[in-house]
């Protein structure tokens, strides 16, 4: 790119993607507006090439169904997507998303919403894992339905993104008008991978959502590696290695998210030649057999399911993040200011250390076993 | 005194009291808020209030003289880039990039502060009242008599001081909200080559980036360090103390006293370590043998 003649007129955006997240612990409600207002406050770390946000307790009556958010190019692509989630699946309810005309919000694609169990007479090779017959559904439909991507496929959550600055895409998918117990939220720059709807965070699978600032430079390894593992990346960017490895390791593989955190971002070697013999085997251990899992490249990243929210960092923080606490409320984000926008008095904040998580769970339930 | 109405080009107007003026940030876009405070300095007002910020970047930057602000809330990135003479108190936290190649003057966070404080900066004073984030002071530099400092009264993040040219950082490490963290992480100093970092306490030596000594300090340095201890004290004598403070950063630690003279005699209490590079040229037959 060439400068332009007036240089010193030129205005330069200086911007990384910015990342916010919300959990009450209790499992109240805290509205759309709240993570809205925050990401807001965090408009300039975008450029309006991807918004999005995930959140949790919003289909509370339709809690037990996995609820598929699909994008399509038109009607003749929702068409063949439901020709082969009717074949997979039993459909307790369609409809669209609702969404609102949003002056800049551009040429939309289709978007629809499906709540589906798995046909009890499945196949019997199938009739194993549930969860991974949905994902196996979810890696069909991306890579052989043309013009159809599913977005979002959890139970009683959901994702919402797209092209825009993300209180654009609120605006857009009606998030005003939704409550949930845990939010994330995420505004876009895209650096390597173009601004297409698939492309803004979160990136999602199950119940997993991840929005993340940063590069993932292991991307090729991460993804040939998942590959191996029957995931199949068709969203040209980079953070959706993460929203497979995680469900990998910790659906599939039965880590914890701690154990999961040294996988992506594991000590350096000459910690680990300082560690105990124990520790530094197990150190060793994992590393051997999870290296191409290992996220190279600067991030700060939240992963939320069902279980509640982790904020990371890379082993050298080269994205900012700040947690804070408020009674049963626990927010991450990438500036502080956006939470004190939506909370003034905290109890306590703090800039969590390199590649060490943060790992908030819900409390347990009243009356749950 | 009653106040005069102040307005700019574009119709926007903030009430003065002579010399003084007070900017509600609530809802300003950073522009806007920037192009206020400009308007303000250019009608001679030197003593500017600006409340309920929450984000607004590059609040000071590039301003030149003897202007006194007051920052109420969190001022986002680039809070005091490139100034050259302001004094800016922030009550609260700061975020990433404050006094990014600052040339002088002086900030003052009556809280936390965020990642790379200080970068290139090249005169002036940073004092913080509790942690930092990561890569501070990094590439400082110092020529003739403009030596800029960084005091430090809580822990630091990995990098500090990496690539240092010139200055000094003085990293207490005591009032805290990270109480298992060390006083400050791997690659300290990494690639320092001018300036000298001093530290309340020690640090194991794989902590130390290659080319560095960490040696206890002499007369001189106690010296200087009384200087900036004593300076450091005399603005957060009071709210030192666990629990103190405009709340919310999170703290630890033991009792503080609230008198400048006690507390920075309590500070002075343990001994501290100067680290430096070995010689003048550390990296200088990196690449080439020239020398």
């Amino acid at each position: 790119m060439q400068a332009p003649r007036d240089f010193w007129h030129f205005d330069k955006d200086i911007s990384g993607c910015g990342v916010f997240g919300v959990i009450d612990r209790a499992r109240r409600l805290i509205p759309g507006s709240e993570p809205i207002a925050a990401m807001c406050t965090m408009h300039d770390r975008g450029n309006g090439l991807g918004g999005g946000f995930a959140a949790y307790g919003i289909y509370p009556d339709r809690a037990d169904w996995y609820a598929f958010h699909l994008m399509c190019d038109d009607r003749d692509a929702l068409e063949r997507a439901e020709g082969v989630i009717k074949q997979f699946h039993d459909i307790r309810h369609s409809e669209p998303i609702p969404t609102r005309k949003v002056a800049s919000v551009k040429n939309p694609p289709v978007v629809w919403r499906y709540f589906v169990t798995p046909k009890a007479n499945r196949p019997a090779w199938a009739t194993g894992d549930e969860a991974d017959y949905m994902v196996g559904t979810v890696m069909h439909i991306n890579t052989k339905v043309p013009g159809v991507f599913v977005f979002s496929s959890g139970k009683d959550m959901g994702a919402f993104k797209g092209v825009g600055f993300p209180e654009d895409i609120a605006d857009f998918f009606r998030l005003d008008e939704y409550h949930a117990h845990m939010w994330t939220g995420h505004n876009r720059f895209p650096t390597n991978t173009p601004g297409w709807w698939g492309g803004a965070h979160p990136f999602t699978l199950l119940d997993w959502a991840i929005v993340h600032n940063g590069e993932i430079s292991s991307y090729g390894i991460n993804k040939r590696y998942l590959c191996q593992h029957g995931y199949e990346c068709t969203l040209m960017t980079d953070t959706e290695v993460v929203a497979y490895l995680i469900d990998l390791l910790i659906r599939k593989h039965g880590l914890t998210k701690r154990e999961a955190s040294w996988v992506f971002a594991p000590p350096f070697w000459d910690e680990v030649d300082r560690m105990p013999e124990a520790e530094r085997e197990a150190f060793k251990a994992l590393r051997m057999v999870y290296g191409p899992a290992l996220l190279n490249g600067p991030f700060a990243i939240l992963v939320t399911d069902s279980h509640g929210m982790m904020g990371l960092n890379d082993r050298v923080k080269l994205r900012p993040l700040v947690v804070a606490e408020k009674g049963d409320r626990v927010f991450m984000s990438s500036e502080e200011s956006s939470i004190r926008e939506v909370c003034r008095d905290l109890d306590r904040v703090w800039a969590p250390k390199a590649g060490q998580p943060v790992i908030i769970d819900y409390l347990p339930q009243e009356g749950a076993a | 005194m009653s106040g005069d109405v102040m307005c700019d080009e574009k119709g926007f107007c903030v009430q003065r009291e002579g010399e003084r003026c007070v900017i509600d940030a609530t809802g300003v876009y950073y522009r806007q808020l920037n192009e206020r405070i400009r308007a303000a300095l250019e009608h001679g007002v030197t003593d500017i209030e600006v409340v309920q910020v929450r984000g607004q970047r590059y609040i000071a930057t590039a301003v030149e003289g003897d202007v006194r602000f007051t920052v109420r809330g969190v001022p986002g990135q680039d809070l005091g880039a490139f100034m050259r003479g302001p004094t800016i108190h922030v009550h609260g936290n700061a975020q990433d990039g404050v006094g990014n190649t600052m040339d002088g003057g002086r900030i003052v966070i009556h809280g936390m502060a965020g990642d790379v404080l200080g970068y290139a900066m090249r005169d002036g004073r940073i004092l913080v009242r509790g942690d930092v984030g990561y890569r501070v002071g990094i590439h400082m530099k110092a020529y003739m008599d403009r030596v800029p400092v960084i005091v430090v009264g809580g822990k630091a993040g990995d990098f500090l001081g990496e690539y240092m040219a010139g200055g000094a950082i003085i990293l207490l490490g005591m009032r805290s909200g990270m109480a298992d963290a060390p006083i400050t992480g791997r690659n300290l100093g990494t690639g320092m080559h001018g300036g000298v970092i001093y530290l309340r306490g020690r640090v194991p030596e794989y902590q130390l980036g290659p080319g560095l000594s960490m040696e206890p300090v002499d007369e001189a340095d106690l010296e200087f360090l009384r200087g900036h201890i004593a300076d450091f004290a005399a603005e957060f004598a009071g709210e030192f103390g666990a629990g103190a403070g405009t709340g919310g950063s999170g703290t630890e630690g033991q009792a503080a006293p609230a008198d400048a003279e006690a507390l920075a005699a309590a500070i002075l209490s343990e001994p501290f370590v100067k680290i430096r590079p070995f010689s003048h040229r550390p990296y200088g037959n990196m690449y080439v043998g020239t020398n």
